[in-house]
């Protein structure tokens, strides 16, 4: 009974199958160290939170899951990332594939200065080469899964710009999600939103984590608190304290997690 | 108490809130001792202040529970400060509650000078010991909760049993008493209303020790056998 109990509790917090593997990973900014030695596990089709003060690596961690930094000059990751079976930061590694399974939104929306239909279609293209129905078809099904579809169908020609802000935002998770992704990464998608738009964007997250592996740097506690499965502390470059959200929001394991969600940081 | 927030307003706010619970624990506890001493001297004019001061004690528990989803509205607190705002609504349902149980023993030592038993049957010597234990507990389940002392907290979720036992101690013999002499009956009846009322405050101050342990480690213990088993890990 007792060895009974014990094991499903111990399944309950295990990962079963973790998307992403990070092992002794460390980041330099040049000389500087971003990210000290990280390891962690991005569980499937759940919604793993980024929170910490700013600075503490979050976004820079986020960034290596698709190698976004490899754009600039004097970045570099060591460590090990794996990712459906291999290591992403290997020299072997081709970044456009890996970005096609593993899609970022920024804070700030960023539409193409293009129509809205062509905001989605253009990231298809790089990938498939789709007759014109087909594309259609998969521009509806992205703006339906980013919840934009009804509020955008009369509308498929007019400029992504000419969006409102929450609307943009969800033109730039329904680009990501066209590509049919594995990951989404979303980096403070709500910090630049309104209340209403906000809440769209975390019940979309909800429906999204049926389909993919959702990771989510915020500075609002409680939307972490809200929409996230897993959470992680991270603090000078350190993953502090990762555990279920619940226990991090209601029983942190260490004195700096606590502080740090209770407002008595620094 | 963990350090400071940055909004010095947070910390201002949780102090308030801290420091009205003592002042209704303090009032509460008054209440019961001046309720046993009523009900040891027949004093009618006692129980009627006891009584009265039932009034303070509910204010404070509206306005309390009042502050309390303030704060949860305007700061939302997380971790210990959500478990110290949780456990202060539950902490002052247990005042208020022992504040009614003082209330009822005030009414029966109102009712015994009425009638005129006060000192049948030694009526205050059968629970002298319970009422000392129970005042003794809610005195320390108060200080533990100021304090913040989960060891205290422990040991008097243990002491309950005590109480308990000589609760039920206090019963048999009031049995025996109404056997052996019917016109003893009322007299004992009053006593026995009075020791279960006694007998009561010693679990509210046992909740409260609970919820001690819950805002320190986290750990909801309500229904288990942790005092217990705690205390014989520490011998």
């Amino acid at each position: 009974m007792m060895n009974n109990e014990m094991s499903v509790s111990a399944a309950k917090s295990a990962v079963k199958n973790p998307t992403i593997e990070t092992t002794g990973l460390n980041f330099y900014y040049g000389n500087f160290l971003g990210l000290k030695n990280v390891n962690l596990k991005i569980h499937e089709k759940k919604v793993t939170a980024f929170i910490g003060p700013s600075g503490c690596g979050k976004s820079t961690l986020l960034r290596t899951f698709n190698r976004m930094y490899d754009l600039y000059p004097g970045q570099r990751a060591e460590g090990k990332i794996m990712y459906g079976g291999r290591n992403i930061l290997d020299q072997g590694q081709d970044v456009n594939m890996l970005r096609a399974k593993v899609g970022m939104v920024f804070q700030k929306p960023t539409p193409f200065p293009m129509s809205v239909y062509d905001n989605i279609a253009f990231g298809v293209r790089l990938y498939e080469n789709l007759p014109k129905g087909e594309m259609d078809e998969r521009v509806e099904w992205a703006l339906n899964k980013a919840a934009l579809w009804g509020e955008v169908k009369d509308k498929l020609n007019k400029s992504g710009l000419s969006l409102s802000g929450g609307q943009q935002q969800r033109l730039c998770i329904a680009r990501g999600v066209a590509v049919k992704p594995d990951v989404l990464l979303l980096d403070e998608p709500t910090s630049a939103l309104d209340p209403i738009s906000t809440a769209k964007i975390e019940e979309l997250i909800d429906e999204l984590k049926q389909d993919y592996t959702i990771a989510i740097v915020t500075h609002n506690m409680q939307q972490a608190a809200r929409c996230s499965d897993y959470t992680a502390y991270m603090y000078l470059g350190e993953l502090m304290e990762f555990g279920e959200t619940d226990q991090i929001f209601m029983n942190p394991g260490r004195k700096e997690t606590q502080d740090y969600i209770t407002g008595r940081f620094g | 108490m963990p350090g400071e927030h940055s909004s010095k307003q947070y910390d201002q706010d949780l102090e308030d809130i801290r420091s009205k619970v003592l002042l209704m624990g303090g009032l509460v506890e008054s209440q019961f001792l001046a309720a046993v001493t009523c009900f040891r001297t027949g004093d009618a004019e006692q129980a009627e202040q006891v009584i009265k001061a039932d009034d303070a004690v509910n204010r404070l528990e509206v306005s309390l529970d009042d502050t309390c989803s303030h704060l949860i509205v305007k700061r939302q607190p997380t971790a210990n400060d959500l478990r110290t705002v949780m456990a202060t609504i539950k902490v002052i349902t247990d005042l208020e509650r022992v504040g009614d149980e003082a209330t009822k023993i005030a009414r029966i030592a109102k009712n015994m000078h009425d009638r005129g038993t006060v000192g049948t049957l030694t009526h205050y010597e059968t629970v002298r010991v319970i009422a000392n234990c129970a005042s003794e507990m809610l005195h320390d389940a108060l200080d533990a909760f100021a304090r913040l002392d989960q060891n205290q907290a422990t040991r008097l979720i243990a002491q309950d049993e005590v109480i308990d036992h000589e609760f039920r101690s206090i019963m048999r013999n009031a049995i025996t008493y109404m056997m052996e002499d019917p016109r003893t009956i009322s007299a004992a009846l009053d006593t026995l209303w009075v020791a279960k009322a006694i007998e009561r405050i010693g679990d509210h101050a046992k909740n409260i020790a609970e919820y001690v342990i819950y805002v320190v480690e986290g750990k909801d213990i309500r229904h288990t056998d942790y005092a217990s088993v705690k205390l014989e890990q520490n011998g």
